[in-house]
């Protein structure tokens, strides 16, 4: 019995071998005739890899309206969550969905593994160009105009998040300007409270503040790339925070954590300098401080200047592996820039347009409950044109963020500075693209 | 002579102090772990039970408004009952991968600890070895060839890989060994029983415990294998259930909600592992007996 089990799967591993080496061929055969961006005749079949929260019922309207275009969702963690480990499996092995879900941030680490299709050679992409907010196409377009490694889905414009009515109790001006800002959190803390909560893990929140001061952390120049971590607009942000958390005037609780949402919930955090999507964060957290928030452009370095820092945001990327690009181009195009997809993300997963027509729809000017009746999203929208277009990320952020993240959680307990965390952070990250063969320009 | 009455006194009124003292401590011992052990499981008992916006607001440890049922109904409404989709596709990997893994790990060590042929040994020792290898170790490579064959994606992605357990080889030749006396299966020989009649007849009634202890072991290390479907699977409705919460979890920053359903999602989930425990506990524990003395 033994024995002719044994056999069995012998000869089954035997059959899918056979089926291997075939399933090869044709592969090689798709993966060459997919390079240019040409309509396909007949049905089409697309796989989507996204984890955007009731993604389905978007699709589903595509679905209903182009029966010979039909798409099907995929789904799994989000990116640094395990999905971009799968990408980058499937690419190893050839069978990448036609389009994934991909953060800016991520964008340029598919792009030096060759693993992107540029959506610019089709027509229509290049056509919609126009639509979006610049500095979004700039995200995808890695630094090369005539490229889109994406097609833009959504951004997160940043502005500050403020507790209306303890300023106001406490006689407090709200800050406009970052040196305002410091002399607020003084009397903040005074008043029994902190100005914010520095996050002291997640270093996308930095990213934004070092953006808007005008850090720029990478360039590529098609040759090499610099890495510039520590350059003096960015020094100049890490100081900043760092006088704050040495003078303990903000708190250092770790982010999306239960103790962090019951700071801002039991009115110990007065302010989150966050990202748009940070207004659905605050009315879950903290539910009791209903009515009591307010949003304003967040503080600016000089007085009268009006620059936004970004966090967040992500593309729909087309995967070279792809054989129906153009196709897989129509529905991204779909899904980022027609009204009807983008009022469905923002419904299911409040995600933030990338076009300029879509943060001035309808669903985007309402009054916000929460904040007061406060049409929110004005500011958001205002912010997004604020946003300097010209921030590159590395090819290797989850080696960047790992290294600063764990110097900043030091500095956070007085062990080091933000700034050492940064050179750290600048080395490891210069280390790694070596060690990955990524030319680089010391 | 009243030193030699006093001393053995003294000496037993010592030990009996002693064995009190040591006592003591070893309960101590025991009652923290205990409390180490259940404390997670009751926090996760409390917090299914609050809505979600308690969750900051209240006592971890104890209960607010106990709405557990309410929230083990969103829990199976959302996403049309997908979670219930998740339970019973674990159900499926791990008790079927538990069931077929225990029955070719019990046949395989019997065959090693039962019949002399050449290359037992090397045979023996290079399944010990997959011992070593750990599973995460395999996911990718398996991943690769998967790919290879277009099975990614696919039910079999995750069950067939599950079947195989070295360890349960290793185990079932020691209980055999031991277990399953030479003499008992001449006798069936020369009764006219065939080795395989002899096999399922005989020896696995003689081993019963330790196909028990290897079941369970194997049903956990599956239950908990975490890593292969997060590689093989993309479509959600194959997911197993850890997989899922997971997915969830991950998305708590973009929809907070989830996080009570992950929560609830949770406690649910350890269920069948906890059914599972207490319903074959008593031939578990004689089997981790079994063998060890002969």
């Amino acid at each position: 019995m033994r024995k002719s089990l044994l056999s069995a799967i012998v000869i089954a591993a035997l059959a899918l071998s056979a089926c291997g080496s075939g399933g090869d061929d044709d592969e090689a055969a798709g993966g060459s005739s997919a390079a240019s961006c040409a309509p396909s005749s007949g049905p089409v079949n697309l796989t989507y890899t996204t984890w955007i929260p009731g993604i389905e019922n978007v699709v589903k309207v595509w679905n209903d309206k182009n029966p010979n275009i039909q798409v099907k969702v995929q789904t799994g963690p989000n990116g640094n969550g395990g999905t971009y480990q799968n990408f980058f499996n499937q690419l190893k092995a050839g069978n990448t969905p036609d389009l994934g879900h991909i953060e800016y941030d991520a964008l340029p680490s598919f792009r030096v593994q060759d693993g992107l299709f540029d959506a610019a050679s089709c027509d229509i992409v290049a056509k919609a160009k126009d639509q979006f907010i610049p500095w979004t196409w700039n995200q995808v377009s890695l630094g090369d105009e005539k490229s889109a490694y994406g097609i833009p889905q959504d951004s997160g414009p940043m502005a500050m998040f403020y507790r209306a009515d303890l300023f106001e109790s406490n006689g407090i001006p709200v800050p406009k300007t970052w040196e305002e800002y410091a002399a607020a959190a003084v009397k903040v803390k005074a008043a029994g409270g902190y100005i914010t909560n520095f996050s002291q893990s997640d270093i996308n929140q930095f990213a934004g503040f070092a953006w808007q001061a005008g850090g720029r952390w990478f360039a590529n120049d098609g040759r090499q790339w610099t890495v510039n971590l520590t350059d003096d607009k960015t020094k100049k942000v890490a100081g900043y925070w760092q006088d704050l958390i040495g003078k303990k005037l903000v708190s250092t609780v770790p982010p999306w954590t239960t103790e962090w949402d019951n700071a801002y919930n039991s009115s110990s955090a007065w302010t989150w300098v966050s990202a748009v999507w940070g207004a659905n964060s605050i009315m879950s957290g903290a539910p009791k401080t209903a009515g009591k928030w307010r949003v304003a452009p967040m503080p600016q370095w000089n007085a009268g200047e009006n620059v936004a820092g970004n966090w967040g945001g992500s593309a729909t990327a087309i995967f070279k592996n792809s054989k129906h690009p153009y196709e897989a181009a129509q529905f991204a195009l779909w899904l980022n820039t027609s009204e009807e997809a983008l009022a469905l993300l923002n419904k299911e997963a409040q995600l933030y347009p990338a076009t300029t027509a879509g943060t001035k729809y309808s669903y985007l000017t309402n009054p916000v409950e929460f904040y007061g009746d406060q049409k929110i999203y004005e500011v958001f929208a205002e912010a997004s044109t604020q946003v300097t277009p010209d921030f590159t990320w590395g090819p290797t952020m989850t080696s960047t963020y790992t290294s600063a993240s764990d110097g900043f959680k030091a500095a956070v307990s007085g062990k080091g500075t933000l700034s050492d965390a940064l050179t750290a952070a600048q080395k490891s990250t210069v280390d790694t693209l070596k060690s990955q063969a990524i030319p680089v320009k010391e | 002579m009243s030193v030699t009455t006093s001393a053995p006194a003294g000496g037993a009124a010592g030990k009996i102090q002693e064995s009190l003292f040591s006592r003591t401590g070893a309960m101590l011992v025991m009652a923290v772990s205990t409390l180490y052990f259940l404390t997670p499981i009751w926090w996760l008992f409390v917090g299914a039970g609050k809505r979600s916006d308690e969750f900051t607001s209240t006592n971890p440890l104890w209960f607010a408004d106990f709405e557990l049922f309410a929230n083990i109904g969103d829990l199976l409404e959302y996403r049309d009952g997908v979670f219930l989709r998740w339970l019973l596709n674990s159900i499926l990997y791990t008790g079927g991968a538990a069931l077929i893994g225990t029955v070719l790990a019990a046949m395989c060590g019997y065959a090693l600890a039962k019949y002399r042929f050449r290359g037992r040994e090397l045979l023996f020792n290079v399944v010990l070895s997959g011992v070593l290898v750990p599973a995460t170790a395999l996911a990718l490579p398996l991943f690769l060839l998967f790919s290879k064959v277009d099975a990614t994606n696919t039910f079999w992605a995750v069950f067939l890989p599950s079947l195989v357990n070295p360890f349960g080889v290793y185990l079932a030749r020691i209980y055999a060994t031991a277990g399953v006396p030479d003499e008992l299966l001449d006798a069936a020989r020369i009764d006219g029983s065939g080795e395989v009649r002899t096999f399922f007849k005989v020896a696995t009634r003689l081993m019963f415990p330790a196909l028990v202890t290897i079941f369970l072991f194997h049903f956990v290390a599956v239950w908990n294998n975490f890593l292969l479907p997060l590689i093989m699977l993309s479509d959600e409705r194959l997911f197993p259930v850890t997989l899922g919460l997971y997915t969830w979890n991950t998305q708590v920053n973009q929809i907070p909600e989830l996080r009570g359903l992950v929560i609830v999602g949770a406690l649910l989930s350890i269920t069948p592992l906890v059914i599972a425990f207490l319903a074959l506990q008593r031939f578990w524990r004689n089997g981790l007996g079994a063998g060890a003395v002969k």
